[in-house]
């Protein structure tokens, strides 16, 4: 950290010693070069998870119909073409993994607070470049390993993302159970260890190295929303570690922390006093602040991208820095909300009801803000822009149902159906990743010196956004019918018979949804060698990193790093020329800044 | 001959004119194209979100007339009603806000579009404003919170009495069982450790040392009085499990090591609930969906499928592995005098390890 403070001090950077290729582009310590090895590692494991929930819903809507795709991707898993019972479990497993954590938390949050916390605060790089590579390649390992683990004879882990002991700890329980399952727990271990190096360098970072002028009150809100997730993760994290611990201990050691009295396969297993209530408690002590750290950084994404294309102050900055705060302080006293039916004493259901529904409250303030930033606004409609709106649209529908899942008399009938699949892939899938795309379409020219094809990028969202609506909005009905989640084939019970429609519409706006995502993938690919030559600051936007240089260089600015002025958000500010301010212009004789 | 100089003159007059326009364009400077949306991006972008907020509320309206009548039917059970009646508030508020948010949310973005030269209006804050919403969620909210504890209580208070029947639910991979406490009203003392005992006979390991045990009947579908309160004592041998009855709104997970409890009072018979319009109708719907796939499979020279009758379901809602999606038993409602009967034709558990 010292030799990083020196940095700040330095007035010229350029003695550049000379890299490698091995230096600049593998072990890399500069944090635009690592932000880059995020997105692109985050991007293809977006692949994989994405595919995974198209082969399911294949299975879903033509249940136990032979189909070549799933012959030549599964192989011996789908005898004649017909997806294995345990192969659909692991495929719901591991694309619950594999987005949650390492598409919207590594992908969107790893990107993003690499890329924008130096270059908006006014940093050469980060505190620790060396703590930032190693977090990255320990992210780089576990999505190894994760990704090894598909390859396991016995497939891989297949007990739901949230791998609840004894399913998970017991290999005759399922196949996945078995070295699937061990593969799961190391890569998340790693994953774990990765994501606290990085938060904790993004605390430091925040903390410590802001320029010149860049007070806590003038910093961008994309800012204070990573702060703040990396607060959460540092917070919650270790405890999904704790029980990532116990669970390998009661499945190699013999240990009893969450089993007991336990008869399977014919055999009496030793196992006595252990509760698997526990393990929900920790699993969900991560799991519910892990909602809101991979969707806090998407809506600090779309403040920022609302505002600027808006040509606007965003409304109420004050009152979004404030729910930022109330919405972590609150996601760490929620979890139990995933909880109500699981046997812990009912009294607890009641003080989780009270808390969970408390999160209304700032979510509302937020959706008013933004909704408010956009009237009378000059609306640039821009792909980013338009993923942003969205994100508010998805973030409002989806938040929505928490009101009926989250009061605990509600949930009773509802707990795990495909109510809740419904509701958290709109709040937090859908609006997360469109606060992914957004941040990717407006940052590309930072990132990659070329702009993307804004065609391509309308076609991306308009195709994506009516087809979210189209997958999921069904999915309520077939929750309110009563069907629970992670069933193979609804064709056990012929009183769901008459959903099989509703199954094969939802398969056909995914699978359009799907095809959709290769436009932005051909678009991004292409724009990255092909893309029209960005200019300084495409966006005309207030924020530092539009004041450095569009050619990287290490230590982000020539010469001296520019001194702040103002907050972030001076859009048509009365009494100027242009309809933006950057931040780093010094007031004007008799200028006032606005108290936010 | 007059027509072909009219058609030459024609000819001639389009070539200059798109000569013209041609030169018009080269004198011009090349327009930019920075994929910064411009004018013309703006306005079909701001006319398509128009277009989406219809296609919400369309795509809302559609659901609810085309697949409005898979949702459960009115509850089953006693607490069911209040548990309707907290949904349907809950539901009217999230619509009446889904509609305003989401319509000026999408109407902001047609109606401010961005154009050349137009200038936003600069407006940061409002405390008023923001003080309403925050209160108007906030009274909202205090109101679905106090009636949903109220509800909440109301449900999960099991008390002890000597007019309930108590049963136990037992769950395994992957099947269900039913315990019933017998002559003497007590669930005899169980533990998986005696699942082996009487070779295998003891389905759910009642402990041969208890004496209440001896009665207790074991059946595999779950036969319920109307009228009566049940209370279900859950117990898993395995993994996680869960009971889901969703037409009577209970559910509770089942876990191995522990009893967990959950109790309610059936008010419709299974035979009242199939005589229902409601349930007739769905009934007939699925009959004839399952009446065209028969006859795909009858072409294949496969078994047709069974005619569908209403029965109430107990489904596992805990993924609990492969066979996750078929773990379930039938529940039967009946008046207590064909429960009574049903009930003395049961084997007890002493008769049954004979």
């Amino acid at each position: 950290m010292s030799t990083a403070a020196a940095h700040v001090e330095e007035e010229d950077h350029g003695h550049h010693h000379k890299e490698t290729f091995i230096t600049k582009y593998v072990f890399s310590q500069d944090h635009k070069m690592i932000s880059k090895q995020y997105l692109i590692t985050g991007l293809f494991m977006g692949i994989i998870g994405i595919a995974m929930s198209l082969l399911f819903r294949l299975q879903l809507a033509w249940p136990e119909q032979p189909m070549g795709v799933m012959q030549a991707l599964l192989g011996k898993w789908a005898p004649d073409g017909v997806m294995d019972p345990n192969v659909y479990l692991a495929l719901v497993t591991i694309h619950g993994t594999i987005m949650v954590f390492f598409v919207l938390t590594a992908g969107l949050s790893g990107t993003f607070s690499n890329l924008l916390i130096p270059l908006q605060i006014g940093a050469r790089d980060m505190a620790s470049g060396l703590l930032n590579m190693i977090s990255y390649w320990l992210f780089f390992l576990s999505s190894v390993i994760m990704v090894a683990s598909l390859f396991v004879e016995a497939g891989p882990a297949a007990a739901g993302w949230t791998i609840y002991p004894p399913l998970s700890a017991l290999p005759q329980a399922q196949p996945g159970s078995g070295l699937g399952m061990t593969l799961w727990l190391v890569s998340m271990a790693i994953f774990i260890a990765s994501s606290l190096l990085g938060s904790l360098n993004y605390i430091v970072t925040v903390l410590n190295l802001r320029t010149k002028g860049m007070t806590m009150s003038r910093l961008p809100l994309t800012i204070w929303a990573f702060f703040v997730t990396a607060i959460i993760g540092v917070v919650s994290f270790p405890v999904l570690l704790s029980a990532a611990l116990l669970l390998i201990m009661d499945r190699s050691f013999g240990t009893s922390f969450f089993l007991s009295d336990i008869f399977i396969q014919g055999e009496v297993l030793h196992y006595q006093g252990g509760s698997p209530v526990l393990y929900e408690h920790l699993f969900w002590f991560l799991g519910h602040p892990e909602v809101y750290i991979v969707l806090l950084p998407a809506l600090g994404i779309t403040s920022e991208i609302i505002a600027t294309n808006s040509r606007k102050p965003i409304f109420g900055y004050r009152a979004m820095v404030a729910s930022i705060l109330a919405i972590a302080f609150l996601s760490t006293i929620v979890w139990g909300h995933h909880m109500f039916i699981s046997g812990m004493n009912p009294f607890l259901g009641s003080v989780f009801t009270f808390t969970t529904l408390l999160i209304a409250i700032p979510s509302a303030v937020k959706a008013f803000n933004y909704i408010t930033t956009l009237w009378k606004g000059n609306l640039q409609l821009n792909p980013a822009m338009l993923f942003s709106i969205g994100l508010v649209s998805t973030f409002i529908s989806g938040g929505l149902t928490g009101i009926i899942l989250g009061d605990s008399t509600l949930d009773i009938n509802v707990h795990d159906t495909y109510f809740v699949v419904a509701h958290f892939h709109l709040v937090m899938g859908i609006s997360a990743l469109y606060g992914l795309f957004a941040g990717v379409y407006h940052w590309f020219p930072k990132m990659f010196k070329r702009m993307m094809n804004k065609n391509l990028g309308y076609v991306h969202f308009w195709v994506t956004a009516i087809c979210a609506y189209g997958v999921f909005f069904p999915m309520h009905f077939i929750g309110m019918a009563g069907l629970p989640r992670r069933y193979y084939t609804n064709t056990a019970f012929p009183y769901f018979d008459d959903l099989a429609n509703i199954n094969v519409v939802i398969t056909v706006f995914a699978l359009i949804a799907g095809a959709a995502q290769l436009v932005f993938l051909y678009n991004f690919v292409h724009s990255i060698f092909y893309g029209k030559p960005a200019e300084q600051n495409p966006w005309r936007s207030n924020t530092l990193e539009w004041t450095a240089p569009v050619e990287h260089i290490h230590g982000n600015w020539e010469g001296k790093i520019p001194e702040v002025h103002r907050w972030a958000y001076d859009y048509s500010k009365p009494g100027q020329e242009e309809d933006f301010v950057p931040q780093h212009i010094p007031l004007k004789e008799g200028e006032e800044e606005l108290q936010h | 001959m007059t027509i072909l100089l009219t058609l030459t003159v024609l000819v001639l007059v389009a070539i200059s004119i798109w000569q013209i326009t041609k030169i018009f364009e080269l004198s011009q400077p090349k327009k930019v194209n920075t994929q910064v949306a411009d004018d013309d991006d703006n306005r079909w972008n701001g006319q398509l979100m128009f277009a989406f907020l219809i296609f919400i509320y369309g795509i809302t309206l559609f659901s609810f007339w085309k697949w409005g009548d898979v949702i459960l039917p009115k509850a089953s059970s006693e607490h069911g009603s209040e548990y309707d009646s907290l949904l349907w508030i809950s539901f009217a508020i999230i619509f009446f806000t889904q509609t305003i948010t989401q319509a000026l949310l999408h109407y902001f973005a047609y109606k401010y579009r961005g154009e050349k030269g137009k200038k936003a209006l600069f407006y940061a804050d409002n405390d008023r404003l923001e003080a309403i919403w925050t209160i108007i969620p906030v009274i909202a909210l205090a109101g679905l919170i106090l009636y949903g504890l109220y509800t909440w209580t109301d449900i999960m208070t099991v008390e002890e009495n000597e007019e309930a029947l108590v049963v136990e639910l037992y769950a395994q991979q992957f099947n269900w069982k039913a315990r019933y406490a017998g002559d003497d009203g007590v669930l005899g003392d169980a533990n998986v450790r005696f699942l082996q005992d009487f070779d295998g006979k003891n389905l759910v390991g009642i402990d041969a040392t208890d004496p209440n045990g001896f009665d207790d009947v074991v059946v595999q579908e779950l036969h319920l009085p109307v009228g009566r309160e049940v209370i279900f004592k859950m117990r898993s041998q395995d993994v996680l499990h869960s009971a889901y009855m969703p037409h009577f709104r209970a559910q509770m997970n089942c876990v191995p090591g522990m009893i967990t409890e959950f109790a309610f009072t059936p008010t419709v018979t299974t035979e009242e609930i199939r005589q229902t319009d409601e349930m007739k109708a769905k009934v007939k719907k699925i009959n004839k969906i399952r009446r065209d796939n028969s006859q795909e499979l009858i072409a294949k020279g496969e078994e047709p499928l069974e005619p569908y009758v209403f029965d109430y379901l107990l489904l596992c809602n805990k993924i609990c592995g492969a066979s996750h999606y078929n773990m379930q038993m039938k529940i039967i409602v009946e008046t207590p005098q064909e429960y009574e009967k049903w009930m003395a034709d049961q084997q007890t558990f002493a008769e049954f390890i004979q």
